[in-house]
């Protein structure tokens, strides 16, 4: 009986320790983003900072070698010509992306997401695109692949070396990162994992043959090139992928949901420096 | 003749009895090994148990390393019910777990999960 009441009372104890912590760290992207990143130094203390932007190669030899070759006649090329032939190529209306992104769209990949006040809402480069296309007259492109794929292939390689500089600075951005946040923890679908199982818990481990990667520097390399869907794809369309993983309806690409979760992530590896586009397996 | 047959009958009667008690008897004993064989099925096939995701387990290939290896069960679990609760919902013992709880969201059938809890109590 005794021994109950104790372990009840511990318990009410460490949950309203757990929950203080929690609420505090709410708030505070800032603390969040230092204990991210402070984790993985921790987990992973031979990885120098910057190359956590490699993902899992920055953490295992052996794949990273392969990698390399693979690297040296990149599969992303292509797409990243392509890119610069449609990012240069005037709209109907003859004015071009460069007239319309904010910033001219160049060198900017690092900056986003984006909070936009006006609209409330978090933007991606891939929102920003389709936006500036809307504006001049232009039909969307489909979020996951193809031509989107390869505009943000040119943007990203324009960025390069540049360190991810995410802000939030209104309560309207707090609050979208905070939904991000809650999305990155979340338990998921029917077996019932949280992003932050695989890519901070398990980070390093091995489920069946893949090693998880870490999930700071997950954001700076898309899009990527991937074997396995042997095209470009977004960082949405793989966030799809690790939905179905754990037999989760995946949401919208470009939808809030994810607009939101990539807002989150990006800010957890600000001072990384963006390296889009890559090649995975 | 009439007795003749009935004592025929009758002596049937207790041949296929006793017949039907030894092929009973056997069947139990092929429905426990074969439960363990379909166990083992359940358990390595990636769209029912893939427990060989997180373990490592005999005979299994290509495991991973998120859980502990799973050998020496009966020592650990000395009581079947206690390894199945730990198969049906994980999250009871450790809430912050990442092995689904594969009878609490349905990812197994009650016959499939005696079944994993037979092969894995064989360990
Ligand atoms: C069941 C485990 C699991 C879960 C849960 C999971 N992932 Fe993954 N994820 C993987 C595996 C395996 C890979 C491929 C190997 C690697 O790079 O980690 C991967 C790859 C990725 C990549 C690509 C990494 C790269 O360098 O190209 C991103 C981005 C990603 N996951 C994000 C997420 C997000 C966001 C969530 C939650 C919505 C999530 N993952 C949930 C297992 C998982
Ligand atoms: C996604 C990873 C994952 C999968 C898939 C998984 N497990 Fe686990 N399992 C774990 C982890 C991690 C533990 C360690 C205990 C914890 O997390 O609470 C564990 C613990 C266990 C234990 C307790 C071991 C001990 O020594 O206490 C048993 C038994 C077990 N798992 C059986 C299974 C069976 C059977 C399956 C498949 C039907 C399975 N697991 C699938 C991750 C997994």
């Amino acid at each position: 009986m005794l021994n109950t009441l104790l372990k009840a009372t511990i318990t009410g104890l460490l949950c309203a320790l757990i929950s203080t912590v929690y609420a505090d760290s709410r708030a505070d992207p800032r603390a969040d983003k230092d204990a991210f990143q402070g984790y993985f130094k921790e987990k992973f203390p031979s990885v120098e900072f910057n190359d956590f932007q490699n993902g899992v190669y920055a953490i295992d030899p052996a794949s990273r070698e392969q990698w390399q070759e693979i690297e040296e006649f990149p599969p992303y090329e292509l797409a990243i010509k392509e890119g610069q032939k449609l990012f240069n190529e005037p709209f109907n209306n003859g004015k071009t992306y460069v007239d319309c992104l904010p910033d001219g769209g160049i060198g900017t990949a690092q900056s986003y997401p984006r909070f936009d006040r006006e609209k409330g809402q978090v933007v991606t480069l891939a929102l920003a695109i389709n936006n500036c296309r809307v504006a001049n007259n232009e039909k969307r492109l489909p979020y996951k692949q193809g031509e989107i794929a390869a505009l943000l292939a040119y943007l990203a390689y324009t960025s390069r070396g540049k360190p991810f500089e995410i802000k939030i600075e209104t309560d309207g951005a707090l609050a979208a990162y905070q939904k991000g946040k809650t999305f990155y923890y979340a338990r998921r679908g029917q077996l019932n994992m949280a992003c932050a199982h695989c890519h901070v818990d398990n980070a390093g481990k091995v489920m069946r043959t893949d090693i998880l990667s870490p999930g700071i520097g997950h954001v700076t390399h898309f899009p990527v090139y991937r074997a396995r869907w042997g095209s470009m794809g977004t960082l949405h369309r793989r966030f799809e992928d690790c939905n179905k993983k754990v037999r989760a309806k995946p949401f919208k690409a470009q939808g809030e949901e994810y607009r939101n979760l990539e807002y989150f992530m990006a800010y957890m590896s600000n001072g990384i420096g963006a390296n889009g586009p890559g090649s995975r397996q | 003749m009439r007795s003749a047959k009935t004592t025929t009958f009758a002596l049937s009667a207790v041949f296929i009895m006793a017949g039907s008690a030894f092929t009973a008897n056997s069947l139990a004993a092929v429905d426990y090994a074969s439960d363990i064989q379909q166990g083992k099925k359940i358990a390595f096939s990636r769209s029912k148990g893939n427990c060989l995701a997180c373990h490592a387990i005999a005979g299994g290939k290509l495991p991973g390393n998120i859980g502990p290896p799973l050998h020496g069960i009966k020592k650990r679990y000395p009581k079947k019910n206690r390894l199945r609760a730990q198969i049906v919902d994980a999250t009871v013992n450790n809430p912050f777990t990442i092995m689904p709880p594969f009878g609490k969201h349905g990812v197994l059938t009650e016959d499939e999960l005696d079944k994993v809890v037979e092969f894995i109590y064989s360990l």
